[in-house]
């Protein structure tokens, strides 16, 4: 899941001016996150009218990174749209750029920051586990992703400064190496991590665009 | 006055500077680049030392600039923010300073794809304009891009970058040249020019707006040296302007290597009438051979 965070207030009133705002939340990852579900946009309606600035319309997309969709049901908001002046987008990043691809005649403003792909471990807690480098290796490395995982990306066995098991950069954050190794051992694999593993190949990790 | 650099000295004296590009061997071979900056003695005012071009692993700019002071001849370290994160640069420039580089080309750098280790990861941890204010921090306020004190010397190098007049929207192109001004940059070296009606038309907008009178504009001469080389920079070089005209007259040339060399001396001698130009960089791809003819042929020789 794409994991959001709410941006601080003063910086999202910074891009409405005086409104009058329309707000477009997304019924996936933001929903999940409690970023940018209905619960969310409703309190986002309520906060702004409280600010004195004018709302003249919401809608949760589904989701609001599908264009085709967007495009479907923000017809019905066609009115409110046409009102607004600004679109608070409680979305991810990418979701803020497909409205802005398709309403170019407002103001498409982010209500979020978008942080990692991750898990949600508990409804308030979120772990990042995947980097999208486009050329997935977690097959030979037991289930787990050092590239997501591990602060220096190390692919070939932990540097020195884990202790007890945790990250050195971050004490709250599991030693990725330590849970492989474990992984492993337990499952008699330990000479996967015999094997040098090459310089990746991040020309995947740069593309730009693919078509399915 | 003392100046930084005999590069800066040229250049704030008024006089027409000319400054030329040594490519780094593929190799740890130190004699490739003496014998290149030997032959080029005394033919520009500094050189401008590569950092890994096109993206091609090459022996590092700095140790070619080094190899040129220990002759006693001017380099410009090329320094691109591709491969290095800002701690890197940050200490780079410090090195850099440290031997004696005095002059300093910031420049964000060929992508990665182009070059022969396309499966790398770029770094672009900052971008030309942020590593130019970087510079120029360190230099006039010392402090380094977190605002941590450097202890022991500021690097006084004079601060380069580059500009695209060719590159598309047009619009933007003096922006983003206005920037590189307001980042800190002291002079400006810019892509070879081959359409000079693209060029003036950018100098207009330039002079207009009074930045000639704020940097150092040293717009970029490249040889052609073959047909084969004009398609390539034409057709496949990312943000190079190669007019038809050029491209006719190489390929209906007797000689195109002379022919080649005949259109970058007009190049060379119209951009000195041009107003608010301050210099000129000549890039010949492999042919740096052929930079004391051109610079003689020119009228720039002997250097101030």
């Amino acid at each position: 899941m794409i994991i959001t965070k709410p941006k601080p207030f003063d910086e999202v009133l910074s891009f409405l001016d005086k409104g009058p705002v329309f707000i477009a939340g997304c019924s996936e990852c933001a929903t999940l996150c409690h970023t940018g579900g209905e619960e969310e946009v409703l309190t986002m309606v309520k906060t702004l009218e409280k600010k004195n600035i004018p709302v003249s319309g919401w809608v949760v997309l589904d989701p609001a990174c599908h264009l085709q969709n967007d495009r479907r049901l923000l017809k019905k908001h066609k009115d409110a749209l046409q009102k607004a002046k600004k679109v608070l987008v409680l979305a991810c990043g990418n979701g803020v750029q497909t409205l802005a691809e398709l309403l170019t005649a407002v103001d498409v403003v982010p209500g979020t920051d978008t942080l990692f792909l991750g898990e949600t471990k508990r409804v308030t807690e979120f772990e990042k586990r995947c980097i999208m480098c486009g050329k997935c290796i977690i097959g030979i490395l037991g289930g787990f992703c050092p590239l997501a995982r591990c602060p220096k990306s190390m692919l070939n066995g932990p540097c020195g400064g884990a202790q007890a098991g945790k990250c050195e950069v971050d004490p709250n954050l599991d030693c990725i190496w330590d849970l492989m190794y474990k992984r492993l051992k337990e499952r008699g694999q330990l000479q996967l991590l015999e094997t040098i593993q090459k310089p990746l190949d991040w020309s995947t990790c740069i593309e730009m665009r693919r078509t399915l | 006055m003392s100046y930084r650099s005999n590069f800066e000295r040229v250049l704030s004296e008024g006089k027409f500077a000319v400054t030329a590009e040594i490519g780094p061997p593929k190799g740890s071979d130190p004699n490739t680049i003496r014998h290149k900056a030997e032959h080029l003695r005394g033919y520009a005012d500094a050189f401008n030392i590569t950092d890994n071009q096109t993206a091609v692993v090459r022996m590092a700019s700095i140790a070619g600039c080094s190899l040129l002071l220990t002759m006693k001849i001017e380099p410009i370290m090329q320094i691109t923010c591709r491969d290095r994160n800002r701690i890197a640069l940050q200490s780079d420039i410090l090195g850099a300073a440290a031997i004696g580089i005095r002059n300093i080309l910031c420049l964000t750098g060929d992508h990665q794809s182009f070059g022969n280790h396309p499966t790398a990861k770029g770094v672009y941890d900052i971008d030309s304009i942020q590593l130019i204010q970087i510079v120029k921090n360190m230099r006039d306020k010392g402090i380094f891009q977190s605002g941590d004190e450097l202890l022991a010397g500021k690097p006084a190098v004079v601060i380069g970058a580059a500009a695209n007049p060719f590159a598309e929207p047009y619009e933007l192109r003096v922006d983003r040249l206005e920037k590189k001004i307001r980042a800190g940059a002291d002079f400006i070296q810019t892509q070879s020019v081959y359409n000079l009606d693209r060029f003036n038309a950018w100098m207009d907008d330039v002079r207009s707006r009074g930045l000639d009178k704020k940097v150092h504009i040293i717009p970029g001469v490249t040889p052609l040296k073959s047909l084969k080389m004009t398609e390539r920079m034409k057709y496949h070089v990312p943000g190079v302007d190669v007019p038809d005209t050029i491209e006719k007259r190489m390929k209906t040339a007797k000689d195109p290597k002379q022919e080649g060399y005949k259109i970058a001396l007009e190049l060379m001698r119209e951009v000195q009438t041009i107003k608010g130009v301050h210099g000129i960089h000549i890039t010949a791809l492999f042919w740096e051979t052929i930079i004391p003819d051109l610079v003689k042929e020119a009228g720039l020789y002997p250097r101030p």
